[in-house]
């Protein structure tokens, strides 16, 4: 990639995020809800693509690092009546943390015990805060209250995305990035040409938990209500998945080509075919794993570079 | 003395319902992550028909194998083989297979919600059953007695007859064992089909002494996987022993400290896995 075209997609991503922060000037109340959710599934696509695109470890974990935020910030304000911001400032490095230990358990081994060990990771959590929940601090009803608007998530999420996107554009550009894309096509090779394939991976996927948490902890005000059952639901890591797959994981901008349709496309079955909604997710995913393999972004691509050399 | 013998009676159920996915990920190469939804799908027809009909889940069981069977190698023939044509790698297929698989978990969910959302509750010979002066209730027993007994003629079809040392060949080595002659293809669908059927049974056993309901599926894929790779994948002792150990530790955590914490307790044998021994119990370490 040459410099030119750096500064150049640095330029367009700048002015693309300062048209996302205009949004709320314009939308109202239901079309700020979607948007915000949105915004939340772009950071969260991206910052999974961040470890998995180039890796191809599939992390199914990003629901236990979004439930420990939201839990974080429910807990301490109902609980021991804790400040919000002083909440958000501590769950992403308990997130970051978590996934630091998973990855330095996990991730010296191969893919498989890593996928496995995050498959389960969401409900495990889930049960052990409910039990703890149960037996020490009592309280079943954890409650977000502040004065932020979904307007105001909004704005910070973007804020966030803008710093995921600045990290993974210099992720790209480092040797970390490199060794990375190494790893994906063969770790025995990366090994070899003396790359530690095991901290690269930790490293980018404790990135990936400390994001994921932060989300978590910024969103927590929107439910108002934090319930265990709601933010370590495993659909969060599911359509974390599917929308990064749906756009591709190849580019750093390529999650967000899958996060906004398929957002509405959640949307739109959610209001028609609720009883279904779930059926509807998997069999989307299907045909996404079977027709899609490199997303739509890779699909683009793929047209883009037959045509050039058929001019040639 | 209540406790090992009610975890030796769990864990002989495990260690079924993980022979099915060693099947699957052992000989098939498909790492699937739908395992538990079928066996889900087999507590939810035991429990369907039990409650129209009041049919014993032994009998539904037998019904109900035939047609796991079948779905099973349909669904490796129409969704799993073209990922094992298209993989150009072992490491590409487990990533295919992985999210296929994931998809499909949640799509059998999705239907089983449809079905029936709430949870799976019957009772089959709730009675109590006396051993060596203590007493436990007559399903779990029935249930492990019929794990032992699948489990044994599996084991010796295995290891006894002709297409069951194919099965073990393709295990070892899918290339080597292409080259001697034996159907590698029909050979995996045959033992996926084979460990769907094995862990839908599992699934309708388990339904007799365990509630369940439409979206469990995930624990009990996460079981079987603690299971396969303490035991270590396509060791059939070591996945018994390691069923065992599990079913022990879950129910000595269940009643000394609290049944919510089943799962981390998995989950904490298998962190002590992944850390001393992640060649599985008896493997030997990669040189």
């Amino acid at each position: 990639m040459s410099h030119g075209n750096d500064v150049k997609s640095l330029v367009w991503g700048v002015v693309l995020l300062l048209l996302a922060a205009c949004v709320p000037l314009v939308a109202n109340g239901y079309w700020m809800s979607i948007a915000l959710t949105i915004a939340m599934f772009t950071v969260l696509a991206t910052s999974w693509a961040l470890f998995s695109g180039p890796t191809h470890y599939i992390s199914l974990a990003t629901a236990a690092f979004f439930g420990v935020g939201g839990y974080l910030v429910g807990t301490g304000m109902s609980d021991y009546n804790v400040d919000f911001w002083t909440m958000v400032a501590i769950a992403p490095f308990v997130g970051a943390a978590l996934a630091f230990l998973i990855g330095i358990a996990t991730l010296r081994l191969s893919g498989v015990y890593f996928v496995i060990f995050t498959l389960g990771l969401a409900e495990m959590i889930r049960t052990l805060v409910s039990w703890i929940q149960n037996n020490f601090t009592g309280s079943r009803g954890l409650y977000v209250l502040t004065d932020l608007t979904e307007a105001d998530i909004y704005l910070y999420l973007v804020g966030l995305a803008a710093a995921v996107y600045l990290v993974g554009w210099w992720v790209n550009r480092s040797r970390l990035g490199f060794a990375l894309r190494i790893i994906g096509n063969d770790e025995t090779v990366a090994r070899h040409v003396g790359i530690n394939t095991a901290t690269s991976k930790v490293i980018l996927f404790t990135f990936s938990g400390f994001v994921a948490a932060l989300v978590g902890a910024l969103i927590a005000p929107r439910y108002t209500y934090i319930e265990p059952n709601g933010v370590f639901s495993p659909e969060i890591s599911f359509i974390v998945v599917i929308m990064a797959l749906l756009g591709g994981t190849g580019r750093l901008w390529g999650p967000i080509v899958g996060v906004i349709p398929f957002a509405l496309l959640q949307e739109f079955i959610n209001i028609n075919y609720s009883n279904y909604s779930t059926l509807v997710l998997g069999i989307a995913f299907l045909v996404i794993v079977y027709f899609l393999p490199q997303g739509v972004v890779g699909r683009i691509e793929q047209a883009l570079a037959r045509r050039r050399r058929s001019t040639w | 003395m209540d406790i090992i013998i009610t975890g030796l009676l769990l864990g002989g159920t495990y260690a079924l319902i993980a022979f099915g996915l060693n099947l699957q990920y052992g000989v098939a190469r498909i790492m699937n992550l739908a395992n538990g939804e079928f066996l889900v799908l087999g507590a939810l027809a035991a429990f369907w028909i039990f409650v129209a009909d009041t049919i014993s889940p032994i009998l539904t069981m037998l019904v109900v194998a035939p047609l796991a069977f079948f779905g099973n190698w349909i669904i490796y023939q129409i969704l799993l083989r073209p990922l094992v044509r298209r993989a150009s790698n072992q490491g590409q297929l487990e990533v295919d297979s992985i999210l296929a698989t994931f998809g499909m978990s949640f799509a059998l969910v999705g239907v089983m919600v449809s079905i029936h959302g709430e949870y799976f509750t019957y009772s089959y010979l709730a009675e109590p059953f006396e051993i060596v002066g203590e007493t436990f209730a007559l399903n779990r027993i029935v249930a492990f007695c019929f794990a032992v007994l699948l489990g044994s003629v599996l084991w010796l079809w295995l290891y006894f007859t002709r297409p069951g040392m194919a099965m073990r060949a393709v295990s070892v080595s899918t290339e080597a064992s292409g080259l001697v002659g034996i159907n590698v293809p029909k050979m995996s669908a045959l033992a996926f089909a084979l460990g769907g059927a094995v862990t839908t049974m599992g699934g309708t056993l388990i339904s007799t002494f365990i509630t369940l309901d439409a979206s469990v599926g995930v624990i009990f894929t996460m079981k079987a996987l603690i299971i396969i790779i303490m035991g270590g994948v396509g060791d059939i002792r070591g996945a018994i022993v390691a069923a065992v150990i599990l079913g022990l530790v879950e129910t000595a955590v269940a009643r000394l400290i609290d049944p919510g914490l089943t799962l981390a307790a998995a989950y904490a044998m298998f962190v002590l896995v992944l850390l001393f021994r992640p060649q599985g119990l008896f493997g030997r370490k990669p040189t």
